[in-house]
């Protein structure tokens, strides 16, 4: 099929959002005010975990400003817990610690003041008696049988193992050549966006309605919150025309949202929490996945990779949430971009008394694909062959999609190796590798780091189902509307948060399309829950797929209702009429105008088609494509579309001072068809950004007391303008066959691959010292000790 | 504590305890949210504000040592209402942000940048915006943003005049 030629899609149009921003207009949630808004500040734990054996609020209370204090006991006997992903029910959490606390920095208590300087100052006045009780921080000492329970009534730390076998896994393995173990470890970071989150809740007590402004990107929130107040789901009313801060996927600040609800309603008045940056870093439960991979991978000696055993030990912190469920997304790519006939998986999720963990950029994919890449590194190395070589090897070929892996899921389109080649050829391969043997012939540790991973897109949720037998969700829709106003002006709407994605520019761009009128004529608006067509938020990279499939779809709605009246006007059968940019034509010459059409839709019921409803306006919910069928038989169709990209770096450092410096960053990248090439280019930027910190800088580190080390931005280094290189971003489009423009998902674009190539280039550059640093984030004292360890021992550069 | 603080050319008094912070008086006392609390302990930049032309993080300064200095944050960038100077501009031509949230901040040590050194090199914008994390774009639209705007205001008379702070 031959797409039709494209107007607005695809072309450099500007982001509409980004005036409202640059104007300083945004409309933040720490930017709202409310009439007699009352403020929360949090009493934190200071122990990992303790006993809470008495709580006094009185010198607090007796503060002038002071309104309210709140414990966990109380709260607890007023909401239900918060939602459980998986079937634990012994795992409660509540916003505020209930009998004992499980980390450091929980909260404790919360006060309520006219002021947040009055909260903050009365919070610490609160005095909690406490008395500390063992305590686990490692994952793997959390599984072990004495281990301390960070739930005593669950029995054990153990959330989820699950073992998956898409053989024939030992099958291929007895056939292998050879096989090859390792272990890497993901260290625990998150994306940390400079907004903190912050929410606002009003009770109406007479309409009975809890009204939420929020820093939210989260699916099914106001659902969330009705069931954990225990009201009933048409009492919530979330505004979603609140600009979010940035998310990246940890936005989801439910247990401040319940805890402020219940305070609204309790005490009559607005109420608003904004996390200063100290209750974000150790307790906003935003944190990512902390993961050890152990993998076990079988390959012939020409270079085939035949099986793999992977196992991920996942540690979730104090409470299960949704972190568990990161282990089962990247179970629909679980083999790369490569053909790897069968595999063997074993996820595990435990608690510890860690922070919560809450969805990332990618929900688990990053990680994944760093160990897959890491061991494709190790293969090629055991082997002596060229790692780009040996990738081309095991690449699935263009003419071999759709390419259904051994989990079940089914890979789109693609074509690999043109990719790469475009990547090659654009970087001059041998040139750089030139650069980097005259670096080291400068002294310098100088090395060229290489991945390709795949971004699967359109998010689902069939790792629910597939991990939680009670969980029967296939649907993870979302939807839009379109409006044709009485003076034949276009407004489309969103029904959730944007967090800076600009699905403004998106809806306006893909409808100005379809109906071939100039999306800055389109107005875009975000009407409230209560107002909205059911939706599932930007989860999963799946925007573009599913607001941009929901919006065309209404719009193509507009276009059979205004082709049906301008037929009826012209008299001859809608099938004989064309629509072409606001002009319906008749078979013989004849043309009825937009304005006729908008006229006689609004004005003239006498002049309608018999039967038809006046107006035009249209609805449309879209459905996931391929999203048909629940998991069979440990198999699952996880997202339907797959980008692909593919990382080449050249880094290079001083061997005693190892101050990594990226010198050249290039990503070859297929989403298919773009829709506004601003937006995908800065998704990629900023995601390649976030992997450079995931793999050199980032971390949430915790000492032996179980005391979160990296607090603020002076001990958690996020990248900067200085650590953060100019990347050159090579193009390359493969339509997806199962969306409207053939578009697929890029907003973990970047992020996915950027980890692993990073360490590659890190290992590359250490490969003249025999250095293996198998954990991210990879530190420059660490690479400076390895190498004079490696010196000491008479190992380095001749 | 009365305090006279000239904020976008416009002298405002405002009464303030002396623990508030700048961003604070500005946010809260004067109600101008452009300006945006990232970190409040002076590493993230999404509160910088110019005060006498410099950028300057206004989480780290208190209002009442603002008294009598010139102030100038993102709403007073602007030309006119609904108008974009060029800074403003140059980043929405290259899509120099996402959320939007450090945006104002890096607008205004855009500004200063380009006030002191007309045509910066990447080296001298990338060490201008050092101070700004920006956590969606990884910084190469806002380079890209702030070159063109050098470029703009150096081919502008009218920018040159007055639109440099």
């Amino acid at each position: 099929m031959t797409r039709p030629e494209l107007r607005f899609v695809s072309t450099n149009r500007r982001v509409r959002e980004d005036v409202r921003f640059v104007a300083g207009r945004g409309k933040y949630i720490a930017d709202m005010e409310m009439p007699d808004m009352l403020h929360v500040a949090l009493v934190a734990a200071q122990h990992p975990a303790a006993r809470i054996v008495s709580l006094d609020a009185s010198a607090a209370l007796a503060m002038p400003g002071v309104v309210a204090v709140l414990d966990g006991a109380e709260l607890a006997a007023g909401v239900n817990p918060l939602m459980n992903g998986l079937d634990t029910p012994n795992v409660q959490r509540y916003p505020l610690a209930v009998g004992q606390n499980r980390y450091a920095g929980e909260w404790i208590a919360a006060v309520v003041a006219e002021s947040r300087a009055l909260a903050e100052d009365a919070a610490e006045k609160v005095r909690v008696e406490v008395e500390p009780l063992g305590f686990v921080i490692d994952p793997e000492v959390a599984l072990t049988a004495d281990a301390t329970p960070v739930h005593p009534e669950h029995g054990s730390n153990l959330l989820l193992d699950r073992t998956f076998d898409w053989g024939p896994v030992e099958e291929d393995f007895s056939k292998s050549d050879e096989w090859l173990k390792l272990r890497v470890t993901w260290g625990r970071n998150s994306t940390v966006p400079i907004e903190t989150f912050g929410v606002i809740c009003k009770w109406d007590p007479w309409g009975k309605v809890l009204d939420v402004w929020a820093s939210i990107q989260m699916p099914k929130y106001a659902d969330q919150i009705a069931r954990s107040l225990k009201i009933p789901g048409n009492a919530v009313r979330v505004h979603y025309d609140v600009d979010v801060g940035g998310s990246y996927g940890v936005k989801r600040g439910i247990k401040h949202t319940v805890l402020c609800a219940y305070l609204a309603r309790k005490l009559g008045r607005p109420v608003r929490l904004i996390e200063d940056r100290l209750e974000n870093m150790r307790a906003g439960d935003a944190h990512g996945p902390e993961r050890i991979f152990d993998i076990e991978v079988a390959f012939d000696r020409d270079g085939t990779v035949n099986a793999m055993k992977m196992q991920a030990l996942d540690n979730a912190g104090a409470y299960a949430g949704r972190a568990p469920f990161q282990l089962g997304k990247p179970i629909g790519a679980i083999v790369g971009p490569y053909r790897i006939n069968s595999v063997q998986y074993r996820a595990i999720s435990v608690t510890t008394n860690k922070t919560v963990q809450e969805a990332v950029r990618g929900f688990g994919q990053s990680p994944t694909n760093y160990a897959i890449e890491t061991m494709m590194d190790r293969v090629a190395e055991h082997l002596g062959m060229d790692r780009i070589e040996f990738r081309r090897k095991n690449l699935i070929r263009a003419e071999e999609f759709p390419y259904t892996i051994p989990s079940g899921s089914t890979y789109d389109s693609g074509d690999y190796h043109t990719v790469i080649d475009k990547v090659l050829a654009s970087a001059d391969y041998r040139a750089l590798q030139a650069e980097r043997d005259r670096l080291r012939g400068e002294g310098l540790a100088a090395g060229i780091g290489v991945a390709a991973c795949l971004e699967p897109s359109g998010g689902n949720s069939s790792f629910e189902p597939l991990l939680n037998e009670k969980n029967r969700s296939s649907t993870w829709m979302e939807g839009s509307r379109v409006n044709v106003d009485a003076l034949g002006d276009v407004t489309v709407t969103i029904h959730t948060t944007s967090a800076g994605q600009g699905h403004e520019t998106l809806a306006a761009t893909v409808v100005g399309e379809v109906l071939g009128v100039d999306p800055d004529r389109i107005r875009v608006v975000r009407p409230n829950s209560l107002e909205s067509l059911p939706g599932n938020s930007p989860v999963g990279s799946r925007m573009a797929i599913m607001l941009g499939g929901a919006a065309a779809n209404a719009a193509r709605d507009i276009i059979r209702q205004a082709t049906a009246i301008a037929a009826h006007a012209m008299g001859v059968d809608a099938a004989e009429a064309r629509y072409e940019d606001g002009t319906v034509h008749g078979p013989d010459g004849a043309t009825v105008s937009w304005d006729e059409i908008v006229d006689i839709a609004h004005r003239r019921y006498h002049d309608l088609p018999k039967g038809t409803n006046p107006g035009l306006t249209a609805s449309f919910i879209q459905q996931v494509p391929t999203g048909i069928a629940l998991p069979k038989d440990g198999k699952t169709q996880m997202y339907p579309c797959y980008s692909f990209e593919f990382h080449l770096v050249l880094m290079a450092f001083d061997p005693v001072l190892a101050r990594p410096e990226i010198r050249r960053y290039v990503i070859g990248h297929d989403c298919g068809t773009v829709i506004n090439p601003h937006i995908v280019k800065g998704m990629t930027l900023g995601g390649i950004a976030h992997g450079i910190g995931a793999a050199l800088l980032e971390e949430f580190s915790y000492d032996s007391e179980g005391q979160l080390m990296t607090q603020s931005f002076l001990d958690y280094l996020m990248p900067s303008s200085h650590e953060v290189p100019e990347v050159e971003i090579v193009h390359h489009c493969t339509p997806s066959p199962l969306t409207e423009f053939g578009q697929k998902g890029s907003g973990e674009s970047g992020y996915l691959g950027a980890p692993a190539a990073i360490s590659g280039a890190i290992h590359d550059a250490l490969a003249p010292w025999g250095v293996h640093l198998d954990k991210l984030p990879i530190r420059m004292s660490t690479v400076s000790d390895a190498i004079a360890a490696a010196e000491d021992q008479g190992k380095g550069p001749k | 504590m009365k305090t006279e603080l000239t904020v976008n050319g416009r002298s405002r008094s405002v009464d303030i305890e002396p623990r508030m912070t700048l961003l604070d008086t500005l946010r809260d006392g004067l109600g101008l949210k452009g300006t945006h609390a990232g970190c409040e302990h002076g590493v993230c930049g999404a509160c910088t504000v110019l005060i006498n032309g410099e950028a300057v993080r206004s989480c780290l300064v208190f209002g009442v040592q603002c008294d009598g200095l010139d102030i100038r944050t993102i709403e007073g960038a602007a030309t006119a209402e609904g108008e974009l100077d060029l800074i403003q501009d140059s980043f929405v031509e290259t899509h120099g942000l996402q959320c939007g949230y450090c945006t104002p901040g890096m607008i205004l040590a855009a500004r200063a940048l380009i006030s002191q050194d007309p045509n910066p090199t990447d080296h001298a914008i990338r060490d201008a915006i050092s101070g700004n994390i920006c956590r969606c774009t990884g910084y190469g639209q806002i380079v890209e943003a702030i070159r063109l705007a050098a470029k703009r205001v150096s081919e502008s008379n009218v920018a040159r005049a007055e639109g440099a702070v």
